[in-house]
This record gives structure tokens, C-alpha cells and sequence, in this order.
């Protein structure tokens, strides 16, 4: 039963993901894009360890988790000091209309 | 269905409900501030409890090896923990560097 209900989780998480990469698609914004990007990451880390359950591998998929929390969390520091450093950025889509 | 497992269902199906809140806040929300909001509380609540409750299902058949996955586990929770408020300060910053307006009612004024 409980292998069911985690299989049942995962596809739950997966669907949210899908929904998370709506907002990174059409986000307004930069900082929006880069704000759908670190929820998937860390809806991704609780993938891996599901996905390391129904296996019933966990041992392995437990480093595998930890590695890519680690390059989330270094992923959204290091895109958003490289916005930070250009300011001249475009923030939305109506102010590229407006300069161009 | 042992103790165990009935506890694991309730934190799992806890931190799923928190992942759908957060993902309706990112999407329906008005204002980049907002959906920041909504974000850091999806992050860091619904991810800890998600591996807190396969951190305790991990433990039923008890053995040395369980006992150090279960560790392993919680060293994740931990480093969640720390590093998504952290996150969600820098993308903060940056909006504010980089100017992004608050949302404010139309016509209204900014108390």
C-alpha cells in the first residue's frame, strides 16, 4: 500500500511542477523567472527521495538529493547577482516596448 | 499499517498541501512581492515536512544503515531550512536594486 501512495505523491509533485513552470514561462519579470526556477528545484529534491523510496535505493538517492539542493541554492544566488550586477536589465516586456 | 506508516501519511499529505498552496500563491498572486511570499513558505515548510515524514518511514525495519539515511535525511531538512529564506533574501535584494514596483490598489494611495 504505502509504495501506491508514494508513487500517488509523485505524480501529485509532478503536476505542481508543471504549474511552477507556467509562472517561470510567463513571468513579467526576470526575478519572476528565476523565482519559478528554485521552487521547481526544490520540489525536485522531495522527487529524488520519492523516486529513491520506489526503488528502494534510498541510500544512493539520498547524496543525489543533497548534491542537488546544493546546486539549486548556489543556481539562484549566482543568476541573481549576475542581475544584480547589470542593472541595466529590462524589468518587464512594456518597458522593452517603450525604449525600442 | 503500523504507527509509523499512519504518521508518514499525515506529514506527507501536510507537506503536499503546502506545495499546492504555494503554487497557487506563484500564480495567482498580483505583485512579484507577493508571490515571493508565497514562495518562501512553500519552500521552506512543505520541503521539511516532505522529508521529515520519508525520514520517519525510512526507520521501520530499524538497523544501523536506516539509522544513517534517516540522518542523512534530516541534514537535507536542515540545509533546506537555512538556505531557502536565504534565497528568497537575495532575489528580494535584487528586486529592490533593480526597482520592481510594489502593487498597490488603483488610484489608491500608499499608507
Amino acid at each position: 500500500m504505502m509504495p501506491s501512495f508514494f508513487l500517488a505523491t509523485g505524480i501529485a509533485l509532478i503536476m505542481l511542477m508543471a504549474l511552477s513552470l507556467l509562472r517561470a514561462v510567463i513571468g513579467p519579470t526576470i526575478l519572476d523567472r528565476i523565482l519559478g526556477g528554485n521552487v521547481i528545484g526544490s520540489k525536485t529534491t522531495v522527487l529524488l527521495l520519492l523516486i529513491g523510496l520506489l526503488y528502494n535505493n534510498l541510500g544512493m538517492f539520498v547524496d543525489i538529493a543533497i548534491a542537488y539542493a546544493l546546486l539549486n541554492f548556489i543556481a539562484t544566488l549566482g543568476a541573481t547577482k549576475f542581475f544584480l550586477r547589470r542593472l541595466s536589465v529590462f524589468i518587464e516586456d512594456s518597458e522593452r516596448e517603450e525604449r525600442s | 499499517m503500523t504507527i509509523l506508516s499512519i504518521l508518514t501519511i499525515i506529514l506527507v499529505l501536510a507537506g503536499l498541501f503546502f506545495f499546492l498552496a504555494g503554487t497557487v500563491g506563484i500564480l495567482r498572486l498580483p505583485d512579484f512581492y507577493s508571490r515571493l511570499h508565497a514562495a518562501g513558505k512553500c519552500d521552506s515548510l512543505a520541503a521539511v515536512l516532505m522529508i521529515a515524514g520519508l525520514a520517519v518511514y525510512n526507520l521501520d525495519p530499524f538497523s544501523f544503515g536506516s539509522l544513517l539515511v534517516s540522518a542523512k535525511l534530516m541534514l537535507i531538512a536542515a540545509f533546506v531550512f537555512v538556505t531557502s529564506p536565504t534565497a528568497t533574501h537575495a532575489i528580494t535584494e535584487a528586486a529592490l536594486v533593480l526597482g520592481v514596483k510594489p502593487w498597490q490598489r488603483k488610484g489608491g494611495k500608499r499608507s
